[in-house]
């Protein structure tokens, strides 16, 4: 065994980190001017390999700082201190479509930094690194708990802070992929929300009756958070992505039950009949479906099916009668819904009704569709099965990786500014001011 | 999945007393609760963590605190008191503490000025023996200063603070007749590797090893007499030599990097191997609070016929803590019971407490440097002394232990000994010391490849 190799170190400082937290990846000990490779490897629970690396030369120390020094190639380049994290994609030789989501949050993700001499581009599998640690990553902090909330035909998930409470709520919808989506809610709650993530496609009831939830069904998830002992009724937000945002859009300004402190809507658009229900906007959507495109690689491109923007009224949410503040996060190349475009439009019309002070818009160039916590792989296109249809499509999403996942980044940090300025700020109506100067 | 225990919220109110509270601004605070955050939730024992509250009221009186509910059952506390600035901010790291356990700008104090919460029996030690799982520290939030113990929180949040990185791997072992827990750290290795000795309270003490793994060293936890029973330790330095060589073989461990790391009477086995064994050849040696007095021919309890023979020396402080120190220096004054410390060839970092009323650990380091100087090797030496710093020098933001309970093995007795030490500087001391070992360890063990000449 060459001596002078078996002493390069690698350390990843926190070792143990929320899944939106940065790291310091430090390798020491190398000669000066060695070349090397930093590789991220991650097994994921349905047991498909991930793999991230970057290319390094050693300082005149010996040293690699990853978030400082340059990548000079590998699957990302350039100064990336989360690069390992973000750019993580499935191992040679995996099934297409795939996209990293964590079901179980109770446990961390583990990820296995680790070194190898020079610039190398694969085969890692079959060689010994020279060194490696291993590095956790959890959606939920300590303390954090997590509630199963099966009442009242609900099919979700708690995740109440850790302390004595009481703590702002928030209601947290994924899209049309359904199933019950815990990770963000998860994240939500170590930041000290109390969030629901509520499965409204595939709940228990849908998938023993058949029958699509109605509008009841959220003003009952919101109800069982407004009156739960740990929460702040007063002070709940909304949070949607992509069919998410359909349905927060409506609760927020036509529900007479939802009262909303503040609105947050990922990837998604106000275009929807706004009379109706659950299964009605999906039929809505259904009937657009001859816009659907495919690109050369048979993926397909649902964007159009919202295009053009209704000029019909009864066609959009009346954003103009939102009376709380609300923030869309847009993926300028987004391929599956048009946010953008919907965006200005509901700023021309909050604009006319007088209350666009309440919007905030992040856009992104070359930001796709899925836009996730920080840190998260970047999917371009994956797999997915429509709901109520046994059939696998491989969804072009979009997105540039890199810049991907500086939205990513960008995004989360003011979403979290945001719902804490909105939800722990200000006073509470009949609340009086104290200071003690 | 672990299950995780709200223990350390025990005796803090419930939310009912927060509803019944009657001042204004807790009714204030209570519509809008403060924002506690603590980076990062998760650490290694030895890593720094910032608190910040935010949200609150501006220029408001309030007290943070540390809680641990310790596996003895025992409560332990720190807090300190603050005022929120003008943005309604708190921050532990740069605001200074006006009161409490700790005063001034002190971001670890939390933790390093933990000590029983009033009411709790005396003498006790914070010393983890699960290293598998993290100690849960919780972190809380109260309005006010004074009495804020009556008053329930407003906020908390639950850290983690562990002895193992994820990886590290945790192994019994009993070959050859040597009890103790091996620790290797994740990743191909192979790695240098270290012999962790502990002092004459005895047992199977695994933390320290646990984290000398997460820190990439190769580290066996030795037990070589059962807690209490010194008087009849029936261990030959063969033992020591089985074990090292435990390391040495092992197929993770560079076989010409292993080190020696001592504490107390673990120093004084340390300097023996290195000076005497044939077997033992260290790369490099830590002794803390080290101690060189070996009973020449006699095994390991014959430490105990010194301690007899000088035992009129020892003393009592007006809390009747025992102090020791006197029957060391007696014992040192005899050059036929030291260690030829001249023999040894190895580096060697001694760290000591200049406040040490155990032992006379400062003298016996300037012993050991004259002894070396005498032959040419002072060179060797590294000497850390450490101003109102007493004898147990832990891991960083360990709380100081300025006197525990402790049974004297010749009498049989359970005294309070007196180990020195004021909490501030000995604090400092143990943050400061363990950056310099690892670094020592670091530069001996793992090297540095711009250093090696071509040969």
């Amino acid at each position: 065994m060459d001596r002078k190799q078996c002493c390069v170190k690698v350390s990843v400082q926190p070792s143990r980190g929320l899944v939106d937290e940065k790291f310091v990846v430090l390798v020491q000990n190398a000669f000066p001017g060695f070349q090397l490779t930093v590789h991220a490897h991650h097994q994921c629970e349905d047991g498909h390999g991930w793999e991230a690396f970057g290319h390094y030369t050693a300082d005149a120390t010996g040293t690699v700082n990853v978030s400082e020094d340059p990548s000079l190639g590998g699957t990302y380049s350039g100064a990336e201190p989360m690069g390992l994290l973000w750019s993580l994609r499935p191992v040679p030789g995996s099934k297409p479509g795939l996209r990293m989501r964590k079901k179980n949050v109770q446990t961390p993700m583990e990820i296995t930094v680790s070194v190898y001499q020079g610039h190398q581009t694969e085969g890692f599998v079959d060689q010994v690194p020279l060194t490696g640690v291993v590095v956790e990553r959890w959606y939920m902090a300590p303390g954090v708990q997590r509630i199963p909330i099966t009442e009242d035909g609900l099919t979700a998930t708690l995740f109440l802070p850790s302390g004595p409470g009481p703590f702002p709520g928030l209601l947290d919808l994924w899209g049309g992929g359904g199933q019950l989506v815990e990770y963000r809610a998860a994240l939500l709650a170590s930041h000290g929300i109390a969030s629901l993530a509520l499965d409204y496609l595939t709940p228990k009831i849908t998938m023993e009756t058949g029958k699509m939830v109605d509008n009841q069904y959220f003003e009952t998830a919101y109800r069982v958070l407004q009156q739960h002992p740990k929460v702040l009724g007063s002070r709940i937000a909304m949070l949607g992505l992509c069919f998410g945002t359909s349905i927060t859009l409506k609760m927020a300004v036509y529900s007479q039950v939802v009262k909303l402190r503040c609105v947050v809507c990922i990837s998604g658009s106000h275009v929807q009949p706004v009379d109706g229900n659950l299964e009605q906007i999906l039929s809505f959507f259904k009937k657009n479906a001859d816009k659907s495109c495919f690109n050369e690689d048979n993926e397909v491109i649902w964007r159009d099916l919202l295009l053009p923007i209704p000029t019909d009224p009864s066609l959009k949410v009346d954003v103009g009668r939102l009376q709380c503040p609300l923030m869309l996060v847009v993926g300028e190349d987004d391929q599956n819904c048009p946010a953008y475009e919907s965006a200005m439009d509901m700023k021309e019309m909050m604009e006319r009704a007088g209350n666009s002070h309440l919007l905030t818009i992040l856009s992104y160039p070359n930001a796709g569709h899925l836009i996730e916590p920080p840190h998260t792989p970047h999917a371009r296109s994956s797999s997915l099965r429509t709901i109520g249809s046994r059939h696998m499509l491989m969804a072009l999403w979009g997105g540039q990786t890199a810049e991907h996942s500086r939205a990513q980044e960008d995004s989360w940090k003011k979403m979290l500014a945001f719902l804490r300025e909105n939800l722990y700020g200000g006073t509470d109506p009949g609340a009086r001011l104290i200071s003690h100067l | 999945m672990r299950k995780r225990t709200r223990r350390g919220q025990r005796g803090l109110g419930t939310p009912h007393a927060l509803r019944t509270d009657p001042t204004p601004q807790t009714a204030m605070l209570r519509a809008a609760p403060p924002l506690l955050s603590v980076q990062p939730t998760r650490a290694l024992v030895d890593e720094q963590f910032s608190v910040l509250v935010e949200k609150l009221p501006l220029a408001c009186p309030v007290t943070v605190r540390s809680l641990h509910h310790s596996e003895d059952k025992d409560d332990w506390e720190a807090y300190g008191f603050y005022v929120s600035d003008h943005r309604g901010v708190v921050s532990v790291s740069e605001d200074l503490s006006f009161g409490g356990t700790y005063t001034g700008k002190e971001p670890m104090g939390l933790l390093w000025s933990m000590r029983p919460v009033p009411g709790s029996r005396s003498g006790l030690r914070l010393r983890r023996r699960n290293v598998c799982g993290p100690m849960l520290v919780n972190i809380l939030v109260y309005s006010g200063h004074e009495g804020f113990r009556g008053r329930a929180p407003l906020a908390s949040v639950l850290t983690e603070r562990w002895h193992m990185a994820p990886g590290v791997q945790r192994i019994k072992v009993g070959q050859e007749g040597v009890r103790g827990t091996l620790f290797i750290p994740p990743g191909p290795g192979p790695f240098p590797g270290l012999l962790d000795l502990w002092g004459g309270g005895g047992g199977l003490v695994e933390y320290r090893a646990a984290l000398l793994a997460s820190r990439g060293y190769v580290s066996l936890a030795l037990e070589y007499f059962s807690a209490g029973e010194l008087q009849s330790a029936d261990v030959e330095f063969s033992y020591f030599e089985t074990a090292f060589n435990i390391i040495k073989e092992h197929p993770k461990v560079m076989a010409d990097r292993v080190g020696l790391f001592g504490l107390s009477l673990g120093s004084m086995v340390s300097l023996y191997l290195a000076s005497e064994s044939t077997v033992v050849q260290p790369r490099c040696i830590v002794c803390i609070s080290g101690n060189y007095c070996y009973p020449r021919g006699q095994m390991l309890r014959g430490v105990n016929e010194n301690l007899r023979k000088y035992f009129d020396k020892e003393r009592v402080d007006e809390n009747n803590h025992h102090i020791w120190r006197d029957i060391s220096l007696e014992i040192i004054k005899d050059p036929a019971e030291k260690v030829n410390v001249s023999k040894i060839s190895a580096p060697m970092l001694l760290v000591n407490g200049c406040d040490d009323q155990n032992w006379c650990t400062v003298e016996t380091a300037e012993d050991i440097t004259q002894m070396m100087r005498a032959v040419g090797k002072e060179h060797l030496l590294s000497k850390l002394a450490y101003p109102d710093t007493g004898h147990l020098i832990e891991p960083p933001y360990s709380p100081h232990f300025r006197a525990t309970n402790f049974i004297v093995d010749i009498t049989k007795k359970k005294v309070i000994l007196l180990w020195g030490g004021q909490t501030k500087p000995h604090s400092d001391a143990q943050e400061d010391a363990w950056r310099k070992i690892l670094s020592f360890l670091q530069h001996h063990l793992y090297g540095s490849p711009t250093l090696k000449a071509r040969m």
